[in-house]
């Protein structure tokens, strides 16, 4: 029996998604019709906090809350940003929903538009995605053409534009005020908070950021309801996740699953196992920021809360799978020197934290590591996370963190060498 | 910033000047929009990449200082400022791509063309460079040449009909 299911992605493969007109074939915009047509701001909102979803970018931010702080802003000029800057690594399930179904995300932008009274919308698209271009833009040029985007929407006040702007190669553009800054046509470094993006955003407008798939799925609680989807998953974890899961896998892809399933179902069943009946070293959750596990948690069930309980998170729905061929510390080191890579520079601690943790890690891997080494590597691993500026220089140091609580054995063999 | 090996190109001709106005026009010469202005204009610029001249006109055109043209040039891993090739070939270094062995692409990759990581071939052709994940994970190893996405690239064999696509030139970018 298939464990996954189908609901945020009920219409992968049904339908071409260069034409709105096969698009409309399988109802497509009845949940725009409904929503400015007959709801208000705040029955939309009580509908995306009845599916109590979280937002799926990996903040896991209560998605009905912070549509309905947006509304509450005063402002006569709001402003809808779209993440579609999917940087971390072992993500690439918002890459499935804007290649396979774009117009569902185009829906829930000019939903979450008319709730919060926005009259733009920005669509920020990472470079890497540069060969999706042209099919988002001729989303929005036919959308636009059918009367769905543009001035008085189907006869009602409402007008809403969308915008499609690059991103070029930054994985700290996918925090909300970096991104914002890109938008804005400057190199990507996060504002101070606050003043909050949601008062105080994109050209200075009260701004609400959403990832790709939190607008697809609201889009299709608007269009079939929750009851359909809180039927799935646990009391504190209700409905499906988007999970991206790859490595050292049989099946890697896209699957939307229900929450409540254990990883050992998700690697096993649904990603047909590890390669070569290979042994499970370790899995990474959420990306390169996330933490990691080893095959202890295989039992657990992929909800916020037991996750949290041993350690791990949910965050952007990337699962990666490691086997015994890779070395734990060298599997630290691709993650340090990601961030290496990645940090923007702005603030101390993440920048010059990252370097000297890198030196350490370098010498872990060659055998030369000294006595303190362990422990110093640890301490600047804390500050990092304490005193960063923004969301990149907190969660940098999770792999390494989690790898010294979880195999302090590989770490201490090879401190041993070094002696 | 490389000005001593830019300046000598002198890339900036008539007929790329309009182009460039051009694709300033398309976005409104909005100095918001410079990381798309930029964008746009590198992939027009034989051998992928902004020339000081180039970033000099940009800043002029647009009125933005030649250093905020910089700090976006400099900032962005898209975005270059030395001279490249006619075709870019990124190889992943992502954890992902580690795992499922990309040393063997990048091995293979550099012996086939015989350069190293930032380099270019001697006729200019190929250049290769590694770059942080562009989620091609579900078909990792992955690599990009012009933005174009290769996965599952386990053996020399699928390496090899890769680079024949571009050395018989059926690939048009």
């Amino acid at each position: 029996m298939t464990k996954t299911v189908s609901f945020i992605t009920e219409n992968f493969d049904k339908y071409d998604p260069n034409s709105i007109d096969s698009y409309l074939n399988i109802n497509g915009f009845t949940a725009v019709r409904k929503a400015i047509t007959t709801l208000s701001s705040g029955e939309i909102i009580n509908i995306a906090k009845s599916a109590t979803i979280k937002g799926r970018g990996g903040a896991a931010y209560d998605t009905g809350r912070k549509w309905g702080q947006a509304a509450a802003v005063q402002g006569d000029n709001k402003v809808v940003i779209c993440n579609a800057d999917e940087g971390e690594p072992c993500t690439f399930k918002d890459r499935s929903i804007l290649s396979k179904d774009p117009f569902r995300l185009i829906e829930g932008m000019i939903i979450a538009g008319y709730t919060v009274g926005a009259q733009n919308g920005y669509i920020y698209l990472r470079e890497e995605y540069r060969h999706l271009k042209s099919l988002i833009k001729n989303a929005i040029k036919e959308t636009m053409e059918k009367g769905f985007l543009g001035k008085n929407i189907l006869g009602t006040n409402f007008s809403f534009h969308i915008h499609l702007h690059s991103g070029a190669g930054a994985y700290v553009c996918g925090e909300g005020s970096t991104l914002i800054e890109s938008i804005e046509g400057k190199s990507g470094r996060p504002r101070i908070k606050p003043p909050y993006i949601k008062e105080c955003g994109l050209f200075q407008l009260p701004t609400l950021v959403n990832n790709v798939e939190t607008l697809a799925a609201v889009t299709a609680f608007i269009q079939n309801g929750t009851d359909d989807y809180i039927k799935y998953g646990t009391k504190l974890s209700p409905g499906t996740k988007i999970i991206s899961l790859a490595g050292n896998v049989n099946k890697p892809g896209t699957y939307e699953i229900p929450f409540g399933i254990t990883l050992r179902e998700i690697i096993y069943d649904i990603g047909g196992g590890v390669v070569d009946n290979n042994k499970l070293k370790l899995c990474q959750l959420g990306g390169a920021s996330g933490t990691i596990g080893s095959d202890s948690i295989l039992d657990t069930p992929y909800t916020y809360e037991d996750l949290e309980k041993v350690g791990l998170i949910v965050g952007s729905g990337g699962i990666l799978v490691v086997d015994d061929r890779t070395r734990v510390i060298d599997f630290v080191k691709s993650i340090q020197d990601f961030f290496i890579h990645e940090s923007c520079g702005k603030c101390t601690p993440c920048r010059e934290g990252n370097r000297q943790i890198a030196k350490i890690i370098d010498r872990f891997v060659q055998g030369t590591s000294g006595v303190n080494d362990l422990d110093t590597a640890e301490r600047f691993a804390n500050i990092m996370k304490n005193c960063s500026f923004c969301g990149l220089g907190e969660t940098a140091q999770n792999v390494l963190l989690s790898a010294i609580k979880i195999f302090p054995d590989e770490f201490k063999r090879l401190e041993a060498v070094g002696k | 910033m490389n000005s001593t090996k830019t300046k000598s190109f002198e890339v900036l001709t008539k007929d790329l000047a309009c182009k460039i106005d051009t694709i300033i026009n398309n976005f409104g010469s909005n100095s918001t929009r410079l990381v798309g202005i930029l964008l746009d204009i590198q992939d027009i610029i034989p051998k992928q990449y902004i020339p000081r001249e180039v970033a000099t006109y940009v800043s002029e055109k647009m009125n933005i200082p030649l250093s905020k043209v910089y700090d976006v040039i400099s900032f962005y891993g898209a975005l270059c400022d030395i001279p490249r090739a006619d075709y870019v070939i990124q190889l992943c270094d992502s954890v992902v791509c580690k795992v499922t062995g990309n040393s063997f692409l990048q091995d293979t990759i550099t012996t086939l063309l015989g350069i190293k990581e930032n380099e270019s071939t001697s006729d200019g052709k190929y250049w290769i460079e590694s770059t942080p994940c562009f989620g091609a994970c579900d078909i990792s190893p992955a690599m990009r040449i012009n933005g174009k996405v290769y996965g599952h690239l386990t053996t020399s064999e699928s390496v090899k009909a890769v680079l024949d696509k571009y050395n018989e030139g059926s690939v048009m970018v």
